[in-house]
């Protein structure tokens, strides 16, 4: 069967047509939408590769059916940075080396974008490690994740804290 | 994936006139979806609860009770300041369990549905005993091979005495979540004891739960530290009153194909001043009757420890700290990894 569904997908309205309600988030932004840098590790939601956020929440996209998402907003690792401004997880990614292959990576930033708002881990290295344990890294990259996500979670705290000043 | 039709009822009413054999309730769809990707489930109709009114509410009712929406979050309900304070052991248990992503998407629903783990159990031609046996149950099968319950939300649950608000065609029931989980058979493979065509409307925990919330702890024992599910885990929870345990509560999980009460070593600890003796009998008492099966009599050992260490940490004090890390038997001494 096929279902039409709305969606605003990286701050752009999309009008979609699913010819089958099979699909996936995941598979819809790969394959239809051009979208690929959101990535297919394990399909079944242990790997987090797949992560992206909807409505604001971090979530697997391998296991969300696209025919649920109708009225829902979803950002991807393209819609983090502003122009060549990357996003404050993408560079601290960058400078504590939170990555070799690459695979996980976006994941790995969508995750912690998420984890970072939800704001239960703070800048504390167990509960970041407790908070992203569902992106698992192949090349065991954890520690320059952790530490990247301390930086970046201390740097959006500072400048939150002048926004508001 | 087997092709299936997808409906998106915006009532009750109309969700149930939906129904047909073989459909299957969509909520947030991390164990669903899981399923129907390997062909464990393969149903030809998704009813996607979303769009239905009433079901995302956290409230307490006039009668003291808290009723939880069957669609609200994993994540939003283990993160409510008011829940998590009256039920600390309950948000304990909800944040041990999955990651981030999952329970953020999972409902609470959805989670007492969740299927078991075992790849035989999702299997056609299936022998219990060529897998992994260790995660097999070890209480309420008479030594039959039998899945275990793989839910941590599930163990406080009970623990509480907390009940499931169900509507069918026939109007609305309420079934104890002590009493939702079964033991598949040959001739019933039903893993809970919900009618097909029955929904879940709500959870809710008894007025009384909520006197527990000063020494209450979940305790969960697996592979890792986080991200896996259980070997053993245990609910304790208890009111001290002038130095003695006035009630206590002590729930098994993984260990059973449903969360396992132990009546017995709630009535033993009654009366009694909190200690390592006490204690211990208490946990001897709640694997009273446990058989290995495959040789895994290593986790009656575990949960027999289990269990102990639950009620040490419920006597000792909820933790102060909100949230925090889900309990770990590998936490450092550094701090108290566990949230009130």
């Amino acid at each position: 069967m096929s279902l039409s569904i709305s969606l605003s997908i990286n701050g752009a309205a999309r009008d979609i047509v699913l010819d089958d309600v099979r699909v996936t988030l995941l598979d819809l932004l790969r394959e239809r939408l051009a979208l690929p840098g959101t990535k297919k590790g394990c399909d079944r939601g242990q790997c987090g590769a797949c992560t992206v956020l909807v409505n604001g929440q971090r979530v697997n996209s391998c296991l969300t059916l696209a025919a649920t998402l109708d009225g829902a907003t979803v950002t991807t690792i393209e819609g983090l940075a502003q122009g060549d401004r990357l996003h404050p997880v993408q560079q601290a990614f960058l400078e504590h080396d939170g990555f070799q292959c690459g695979y996980c990576t976006p994941g790995q930033i969508m995750s912690a974008v998420g984890l970072i708002a939800e704001g239960h881990a703070g800048d504390d290295a167990d509960r970041i490690r407790e908070g992203m344990s569902g992106n698992l890294c192949r090349c065991s990259a954890y520690r320059g994740i952790t530490e990247a996500v301390q930086d970046a979670t201390r740097r959006m705290t500072a400048q939150a804290a002048e926004d508001a000043a | 994936m087997r092709p299936f039709d997808f409906v998106r009822p915006t009532s009750v009413d109309e969700a149930l006139a939906a129904w047909e054999d073989g459909a299957a309730w969509l909520g947030g769809g991390t164990n669903l979806v899981d399923l129907m990707k390997t062909g464990a489930v393969a149903p030809t109709r998704l009813i996607d609860l979303s769009r239905l009114p009433g079901m995302r509410g956290i409230e307490v009712l006039a009668d003291g009770s808290t009723r939880i929406g069957a669609l609200v979050g994993n994540s939003e309900l283990a993160n409510d300041p008011d829940f998590a304070g009256n039920f600390p052991m309950v948000a304990e248990a909800i944040l041990s369990g999955a990651s981030g992503q999952i329970r953020n998407a999972a409902t609470v629903a959805g989670n007492v549905m969740q299927h078991p783990r075992e790849a035989w159990f999702h299997g056609p031609a299936s022998d219990p005993l060529a897998g992994d046996t260790g995660k097999l149950a070890v209480l309420g099968t008479d030594g039959a091979p039998a899945a275990v319950n793989p839910s941590d939300f599930c163990v406080p649950l009970v623990a509480l005495g907390a009940v499931v608000e169900i509507v069918g065609p026939d109007g609305t029931r309420d079934i104890p979540v002590a009493d939702l989980h079964r033991m598949p058979t040959a001739d019933d493979p039903r893993h809970t004891t919900l009618t097909p065509g029955e929904l879940i409307l709500a959870l809710r925990l008894p007025p009384e739960a909520a006197g527990f919330a000063a020494h209450s702890r979940y305790l969960k024992v697996r592979d890792r530290t986080s991200f896996a599910f259980a070997l053993t885990s245990a609910a304790a929870c208890m009111r001290i009153e002038d130095g003695k345990i006035a009630e206590a509560r002590l729930t098994l999980g993984a260990v059973a194909p449903r969360p396992w009460r132990v009546a017995e070593a709630e009535d033993l600890l009654k009366g009694q001043t909190p200690g390592p003796e006490v204690f211990a009998t208490a946990a001897e008492l709640a694997l009273d009757g446990a058989r290995a099966v495959g040789g895994n009599d290593w986790k009656i050992d575990l949960a027999r420890r289990t269990a102990l260490r639950a009620l040490d940490m419920a006597a000792a004090g909820t933790p102060a700290e909100m949230p925090a890390l889900p309990a770990s038997v590998f936490g450092t001494q550094r701090k108290e990894p566990a949230h009130a």
